[in-house]
């Protein structure tokens, strides 16, 4: 099968029922996408199809078709990314990646968001840090 | 000079004698307030890694020809298995399999959903697990033990009940003015750390092996490995350079680990054996339950005579029952206290250490119980505090600082909003304020050390084999280096996590990290900065001269000062302390709480990064929030089998949930504790949010809730029994 993910053209060998984050991870070595529950509850392993927040554990890679991916890798140069760092907006980190991959496509969406709709846009990525009040201040400040 | 003792060692509350060597710590404190680098807010070191994906955790790892394990775990509460893993092994990809015995942990006998019975490895994950499906596995399901009161009437009991006393609690309360007697609950709470626990096994040679794991203290996985696989301490290599979350549940090395020791063994590959989010939730540890029966006696003046307390905490099969009665013990100057506390033994699964584990429950009955009393002598709960707060360790000893009075004082302006807050009540939506205090230990103590090492680019690289958990210890050791070293913050690095790669450092729990390692990392830097000096001096330079101009003649030589954490002050209890404020709104329509506002003021000596340490207090709070309010762990009251073991089921708070939160730091170094005079910060913020809620629901409605989570149920219980209470009073016929 062809993936496209972060502007790359790959070519992979995938059992049918393979998840997007397990040909991510497993078969590319992009092991920025995390799984924390692998059942569609928490928010990390969250990456872009075509813009849009997808949860990768529960999509499955075959799905996915001739859409663009975007994973934390191909956002290393976002803006968010440093806003995150700048704000202190993530204590052990694991659920970060899909944080921060929700909030470039909420901001991509709505530049300037307000509180309810950075509420509302995140309520699916948890944090057991509680990294929660930085990460709202992060998102709000990501063009300083 | 080195110098050996006899001391007291505390891990989360609970003490041991041990034998240390100890160095003597002869630096001077630094002055109160901000320093060059120390006291200010510092971004995290490896926040960029973590955040852009780049750091590599345990469950990122792959190594060549890595296996992957799943396990057979018991679904039943307390069951006999007949298992034959036989079928297992003729599974596409499997390379090996294990049945009941064949390591410790696995087992026929269950006495707690999740026991680990069987275990496969297979080329991937995929086919381990269809492989366990393949196990023939019957189970004799036998009749649980689930009520912890039932345990404690046979006996079925973790250790011996504990009694503590002090003075004469029957005398007490006949000296009492007002007596309130109230039994208080709480619930089985769930680590829940994003990353699960997991282990990457691999035997580099026929008698050393490589553990790379999601840890909070690799060193004392590397002695359980060792003790457990029968090798030295120094063959067995235990690797953690980033992990994704702990909060006490990861300090050993558990079952996992020594499976896919055994599997690896077998194999000769490198095996990785990480848990599913739903054995997370049934086998990797809990903060356990409690039933808390307390009384308080006070004089009308709302001087306490007499605390007294049973605690049966609800441990599960093992673990240890926790310093539940510590709060009453501890935080008020009362005379006459009584304290039972049992650890029953119940075919659910082992408690683990929870972030201030038992303080946090122990806080919620003993801090909603002086509202309470507050309430029936018509006193402030403020003063009331205020009136009862020990100037002297309540059973013995000097503290070696507390600033209680001041976080108290600090925290008036939050506690005055109360008129204000209640005053925006409406009709069905009841406002109020409410607060708790905070006590905990968090001084750490020895052994720990570190070493700093100077190159000729005047660049510094500090190594010590502790942990950084998400607490941004790295940051806080990065910073005082640079302090004492007096580089730049950026020309720092901190080399840890590898038992191979530095000297030993304490664990990640207790919050003991800044306060054991960060003294060491202190004389390490203090070490190599006096050989800066006597170089300058040959030189010609001033002492001040900044390091790189020094250092820049020595080419390939490096300057290596080395470090070690001194002895806590004898005969001194140190402790951190606090206080939060709570603001919430309460339907009493619907039982819907919402918490609107916390304030809180901690001191816990000097803080270094108050970026990180404000951090910290919103990450304990919140986790707070979700204990108080929606987080708890249930099983079936007829089989014990778990019902809530997915995410979707277990509720954590969300960034929905958070309300706004307001946090000071008294920052005031600890003058008789180490050169830093720093105390630990993971634990004290979790501590007083539950009560700190429960009493501003009690400010907003007039009902006692007693029992956690305070689910709809509860507050309606709650609203319906003040109700109840308030018709009885106006009904009651004038002079009884």
């Amino acid at each position: 099968m062809r993936l496209d993910v972060n502007d790359h053209a790959y070519e992979l060998h995938c059992e049918v029922g393979t998840t997007l984050a397990e040909a991510l991870r497993d078969e590319l070595s992009l092991t920025g996408t995390k799984i924390a529950c692998g059942e569609g509850h928490c928010g990390a392993c969250t990456v872009l199809v075509d813009g849009a927040p997808v949860l990768s554990c529960i999509t499955l890679a075959h799905a996915v078709g001739d859409a663009k991916v975007t994973t934390i890798e191909g956002l290393r140069e976002h803006p968010m990314l440093r806003s995150f760092v700048r704000a202190d907006a993530l204590q052990c980190g694991f659920c970060t990646p899909g944080q921060v991959v929700s909030a470039v496509a909420l901001v991509e969406a709505r530049p300037e968001p307000t509180t309810e709709e950075i509420r509302h846009a995140m309520a699916g990525n948890l944090c057991r840090c509680g990294a929660y009040p930085k990460i709202e201040e992060a998102i709000r400040t990501w063009r300083d | 000079m080195a110098r050996l003792i006899r001391t007291e060692k505390e891990v989360e509350g609970r003490y041991e004698e041990v034998w240390l060597v100890v160095e003597e710590d002869a630096l001077e404190q630094w002055p109160t307030g901000p320093r060059d680098v120390v006291g200010r807010p510092a971004e995290r070191l490896d926040g960029f890694e973590r955040a852009s994906g780049q750091a590599v955790y345990t469950a990122d790892l792959d190594k060549p020809g890595m296996l992957h394990t799943a396990v057979l775990r018991s679904p039943h509460p307390r069951a006999r298995a007949t298992v034959d893993v036989s079928p297992a092994l003729g599974m596409p990809g499997v390379h090996a399999a294990l049945g009941p015995g064949e390591v410790e942990q696995l087992s026929a006998e269950c006495n707690y959903q999740g026991q680990a019975v069987a275990a496969v490895c297979a080329d991937t994950l995929a086919q381990a697990r269809a492989a366990v499906r393949a196990i023939r596995c019957d189970f004799a399901v036998l009749e649980p033990l689930l009520d912890p009161d039932e345990a404690v009437r046979r006996g079925e009991l973790l250790g011996d009940p504990r009694v503590r006393e002090r003075g004469d609690y029957e005398r007490g309360l006949a000296e009492a003015d007002a007596v309130v007697e109230a039994e208080y609950r709480t619930q089985v709470v769930l680590h829940n750390s994003m990353e699960t626990h997991q282990a990457v096994v691999e035997w580099t040679r026929e008698d050393a092996v490589e553990v790379h794991i999601s840890t909070q203290y690799v060193w004392g996985i590397r002695d359980a490995v060792a003790e457990g696989l029968g090798l030295p301490a120094d063959n067995v290599r235990v690797v953690c350079h980033y992990m994704g979350g702990g909060f006490g549940s990861k300090n050993s090395p558990d079952d996992y680990t020594f499976i896919a020791a055994e599997l690896a063994r077998r194999t000769r590959r490198p095996v990785k054996c990480a848990l599913t989010r739903r054995e997370e939730n049934t086998a990797a540890g809990n903060r356990n339950a409690t039933i808390q029966r307390l009384t308080v006696g006070a004089r009308s003046d709302g001087t306490l005579t007499a605390l007294g307390g049973e605690f049966v905490n609800a441990v599960g099969w093992g673990g240890w029952s926790s310093g539940t009665e510590g709060p009453m013990q501890m935080l008020y100057a009362c005379p006459n206290v009584k304290t039972t506390t049992y650890g029953a033994k119940l075919n659910l699964p082992p408690m683990k250490a929870f972030r201030a584990p038992g303080f946090v429950e122990g806080t919620f009955g003993l801090e909603a119980l002086l509202d309470e009393l507050a309430a029936q002598l018509d006193l402030d709960p403020l003063e009331l505090r205020r009136l009862n707060h020990a100037e002297q360790a309540p059973e013995g000893g000097e503290y070696s600082d507390k600033n209680l009075l001041e976080c108290y004082r600090r925290a008036e302006p939050h506690w005055e909003r109360r008129h204000e807050v209640r005053a925006r009540s409406t009709g069905t939506v009841k406002r109020g304020v409410g607060m708790a205090s905070q006590i905990w230990y968090g001084g750490g103590g020895p052994p720990s050390y570190a070493w700093v090492r100077v190159g000729s680019d005047g660049r510094a690289a500090v190594v010590t084999a502790m942990q950084d958990i998400g607490t941004g210890t790295r940051t806080a050791m990065a910073q005082i280096a640079a302090e004492e070293l007096r580089v730049p913050l950026e020309h720092v690095s901190v080399s840890l996590g590898d038992t191979d790669r530095g000297p030993y450092a304490t664990l990640s729990a207790g919050s003991s990290t800044t306060p054991s390692v960060g003294p060491a990392v202190r004389a390490a830097a203090a070490d190599a900065r006096t050989q800066i000096e006597e170089i300058a001096e040959q030189r010609g330079l001033p002492k001040d001269a900044p390091v790189a101009a020094v250092v820049d003649v020595l080419e390939d030589a490096q300057i290596l000062g080395k470090g070690a954490r001194g002895p806590n002050p004898t005969g001194m209890q140190v402790l951190t302390f606090g206080v939060q404020v709570a603001e919430v709104a309460v339907d009493v329509e619907t039982g819907e709480v919402w918490v609107e506002r916390i304030a809180a003021v901690h001191d816990v000596g000097r803080v270094i990064n108050p970026l990180g340490a404000s951090s910290q207090i919103e990450g304990g709070i919140i986790q707070g929030i979700g204990h108080t309010l929606s987080e708890e762990r249930l099983h079936d009251p007829a089989t014990g089998r778990l019902l809530t073991t997915t995410l979707d089921a277990y509720k954590l708070p969300t960034i929905a949930d958070v309300p706004e939160i307001v946090s000071e730091l008294v920052d005031e170094p600890d003058r008789h504790l180490t050169n830093l005079g720093s105390k630990g910060l993971g634990e004290p913020p979790i501590v007083p949010t539950a009560a700190a809620i429960a009493n501003a629901i009690r400010d907003a409605t007039g009902a006692d809730v007693r029992q956690l989570p305070i689910t709809r149920e509860e507050m309606l219980r709650a609203l319906r029994e003040a109700e109840a209470r308030q018709k009885e009073k106006v009904g009651a016929p004038a002079g009884v």
